[in-house]
């Protein structure tokens, strides 16, 4: 009896999920400390400025509640994004891909605008504490994204190629719950830092 | 390119030497990588060992002037440093890719390319660390770099900065590879292998992982707060804007005591695999001592500001972290009461791994209860900052951790090298260790507690030191010589054919039953596992006649198509991208120019990352 058996294969895993979701997953987790940390520090560090300006001072509450609408609405587009692939309908898989880069673009586009704003009206990492860990936690929130976007193009670009097929769903997947966590780290960054301020 | 692994008869050509340098480049095989990281660990084992000797030359007379006050700074950081990051921890994860697959029945990790990776930026890391010696900038302020000494104000030079980009390059490998370990360990077992029948090494790796995917990344947000300061001048630890310096010292101890049990639950793991081997009786309290490593791990999330009692936080805040500290010691003293109830009444096979384990014990109980003495908060006002607490962590790390990797080694060797280290040499190796140790690291409880302080270049005569640090001295070349011995052993076992049995102790775990070295694919048949110890309850099985079916055990070649993940050059290209980005970071701060580098580094990334995602993986 000649049976295929693949060191790789993931068909047969020990609790019955696939080991790149459980890899993923497992990662998010990880990521949930270095958020942690940050908006740890910046929340110690929260009303101890000695100098201005002040979060009350640059904030703008409505423009950065559209940014965040944005990138709430990427998510939405994200799962869309597997649900396209999972019937294997490419193309609307490429469209929302697509749409979910688009919008992750506008957020980081309006987090840029707000950055060189919040220079503009004095406010720089080396100004104050707000300063310093603003731009660190909100940089690095940024950065995820950022990474995030080109893996979404790249799934764009590798779809062209045929190399993306409905088989391959499991990488969306991976790709949305990194999506999806980014997400929900700036629903919390935004809650901490925009709307309860000291 | 897949490899069809079916034995065949008939010579073939030996490979040349480029040929082999390839294999070893694009290896994903878990055990090659073991063998990386075991050779690479004792490269810097005896850098790092240099640097304690030169230590111990300054330290050995009052008023010496061997080295500067400068160069000692950088010594005792490089030394803590280098021993944590680029020795224990590694050789820990040597035996991870030894042992995990072997043990659950698997034939290679969850994820093969990222442990290759890891390796590889873990060689990078380590590099990129030890050359700020060639660029006279070694890391200077301590292996815990304290804030705010480290601002660019008062540590100018580059000397922090590898420290911070050296660091962060090596959390990454030990990141990577600890999620691998851990999806591994649950995804990839073989069937009938329950978590509660796992052998207790692969039960300490479990734990260690999840401690390290979620301690390491508070020390890289640390190491990122202390980037910007220094970097791009941020106020994190800046008192003159309101920055506390203390903020620094929570963050690296929430990291830093997690590691500590990161360096020693694997060594616990190869002691109660060592212990019933060489007793021939199954681990007393498997369950309890699983459990209990478990709880050390999560508990040890609770003693954090134990490193801190002196730093003023409050008698609130240092009660109960000194309560916390006293119940942590729980959990670990009832694994040495199992141990000893597994040695009792044992038929014990005086064998060189068993030495170790046994040196261990002592040791380990020896540094622990020192341990113990400093969560008593009064008390640790006293060893604070002195010789104390430097006898303290080389007991448990030394006396501990590496005599149980030494042990490890020992036990370990037939299956990963096909041949059995010499016991006489062993024994040498083993008694010059333990003496020379104690030699080097007893004298530091007179001296902490007679008031030495900690990282002092020299001392003046009237203190009265000078006799028990010259005793040290003497130790501490004594600990070279064994280091010598055993290269020694090594170097002549090499000579040797490589004709070790597949179980040369009498194991109890899967690993012997396969060959001595294993086959690329480990097991022939994947096993089929009923019972904890499965090699003993086979053998116990037909020695009492109640051996029924087949045997879930036998490695006869099954007729299937053994399918192993091909080799791929992307790992390591990957992992070059980032001591090219953090060269050109480090050194854009003198000259914009290293931008480009910096840049390199990321473009070598993404096309490392890019083949490794386009390359054929069937």
């Amino acid at each position: 009896m000649a049976t295929e058996v693949s060191a790789t294969h993931a068909a047969h895993t020990s609790t019955g999920y696939d080991s790149r979701k459980l890899f993923m997953w497992t990662f998010l987790g990880s990521d949930c400390l270095f958020f942690g940390a940050l908006i740890a520090t910046y929340i110690l560090y929260r009303g101890r400025s000695l100098t201005g300006p002040y979060p009350k001072d640059v904030f703008n509450i409505p423009y950065t509640s559209v940014s965040t609408f944005v990138l709430l609405m990427s998510s939405l587009t994200m799962v869309l994004t597997l649900s396209a692939i999972q019937r294997g309908d490419m193309r609307a898989f490429r469209v929302w891909t697509l749409a979910t880069a688009l919008l992750g673009c506008v957020f980081l586009g309006g987090q840029a605008f707000e950055f060189t704003d919040f220079v503009a009206k004095g406010l720089r990492p080396s100004t104050n504490l707000f300063g310093s860990s603003f731009f660190v936690l909100t940089g690095t929130h940024g950065t995820h994204v950022g990474i995030g976007v080109i893996m979404l193009l790249s799934l764009f670009g590798f779809s062209l190629t045929g190399r993306i097929r409905q088989e391959s769903a499991i990488y969306v997947e991976m790709i949305g719950l990194y999506w999806h966590f980014v997400d929900i780290v700036w629903i919390v960054i935004f809650t901490l830092v925009y709307l309860t301020r000291v | 390119m897949a490899t069809i692994a079916q034995p065949y008869a008939g010579t073939y050509p030996r490979p040349s030497r480029w040929e082999v340098i390839w294999e070893w480049i694009t290896t994903v095989d878990h055990k090659k990588i073991a063998k990386l990281y075991l050779v690479t660990s004792f490269v810097f084992f005896i850098l790092a060992g240099i640097e304690a000797l030169i230590i111990r030359l300054q330290l050995a007379r009052p008023d010496e002037r061997l080295i500067s006050a400068e160069t000692y700074n950088e010594l005792f950081t490089m030394h803590g440093t280098m021993m944590i990051f680029l020795v224990v921890m590694p050789l820990g994860v040597a035996f991870f890719n030894l042992l995990v697959p072997l043990q659950i029945g698997a034939r290679d990790v969850a994820f093969p390319r990222l442990n290759a990776l890891s390796y590889w930026i873990y060689l990078f890391g380590g590099i990129l660390l030890t050359s700020s010696w060639l660029f006279e900038a070694a890391p200077n302020d301590g292996w815990f770099a304290y804030a705010n000494l480290t601002e660019k104000t008062f540590t100018p030079g580059h000397n922090l900065d590898f420290y911070y980009v050296g660091l962060q390059i090596l959390g990454i490998s030990s990141l990577i590879g600890a999620i691998n370990f851990f999806v591994t360990i649950l995804n990839m077992r073989a069937p009938g292998m329950r978590i509660m029948r796992m052998p207790p090494f692969t039960w300490m790796v479990m734990v260690t992982s999840v401690l390290l995917f979620t301690a390491l990344p508070v020390l890289a947000v640390d190491l990122i707060l202390l980037m910007f300061d220094r970097a791009y001048a941020t106020n994190f630890f800046n008192p003159a804007k309101g920055g506390e310096p203390i903020l620094w010292q929570h963050l690296f101890w929430l990291f830093g005591h997690p590691e500590v049990y990161i360096m020693i639950l694997p060594a616990f793991g190869i002691i109660s695999e060592i212990l019933p081997t060489f007793a021939r009786k199954p681990l007393f309290g498997y369950p309890v001592v699983v459990l209990s490593g478990a709880a050390i791990g999560v508990m040890g999330w609770g003693v954090w500001a134990h490193h801190m009692f002196t730093v003023g936080l409050g008698a609130a805040a240092n009660s109960a972290f000194a309560t916390t500290t006293m119940l942590i010691a729980v959990p670990t003293g009832i694994k040495i009461f199992n141990w000893i109830a597994t040695l009792w009444g044992g038929d014990l096979q005086m064998k060189t791994p068993l030495y170790f384990a046994l040196g261990f014990i002592a040791m380990f109980i020896i540094g622990g209860l020192s341990g113990v003495t400093h969560g008593i908060v009064p008390a640790d006002y006293e060893q604070h900052m002195t010789y104390y607490i430097v006898a303290h962590f080389h007991y448990v790390l030394f006396g501990g951790a590496l005599f149980a990797l030494f042990g490890g080694i020992y036990y370990w060797y037939p299956k990963l090298f096909g041949r059995m280290l010499d016991e006489t040499i062993g024994k040498w190796h083993f008694w010059l260790m333990l003496i020379g140790f104690n030699l080097t690291f007893g004298p530091f409880h007179m001296l902490g507690l007679d008031g030495m302080p900690r990282r002092i270049y020299t001392y003046a005569a009237n203190n009265g030191w000078g006799f028990w640090n010259m005793v040290s001295t003497i130790g501490a070349f004594t600990i070279a010589l064994s280091i010598l011995v055993f290269f020694w052993n090594v170097y002549v076992t090499s000579r040797k054919p490589a004709d070790a049995p597949a179980d040369p102790w009498d194991g109890r775990s899967l690993e012997w039953t396969i060959p001595s070295p294993p086959p690329e694919y480990n097991f022939a048949r994947i096993p089929v596992v009923h019972a904890r110890d499965p090699l003993w309850h086979q053998k116990l099985l037909r020695r009492y006649g109640r051996a029924t079916g087949n045997d879930p055990l036998a490695q006869e070649p099954a007729d299937e198509h053994i399918h192993m993940p091909p080799r791929s050059f992307y790992p390591i290209i990957t992992a070059l991208g980032l001591p090219l980005m953090g060269y050109g970071f480090i050194y854009q701060q003198d000259h914009k120019a290293f931008w480009a580098l910096f840049a390199a580094g990321i473009i070598v990334l993404f096309l490392g990352a890019f083949g490794w995602a386009t390359e054929p993986t069937e």
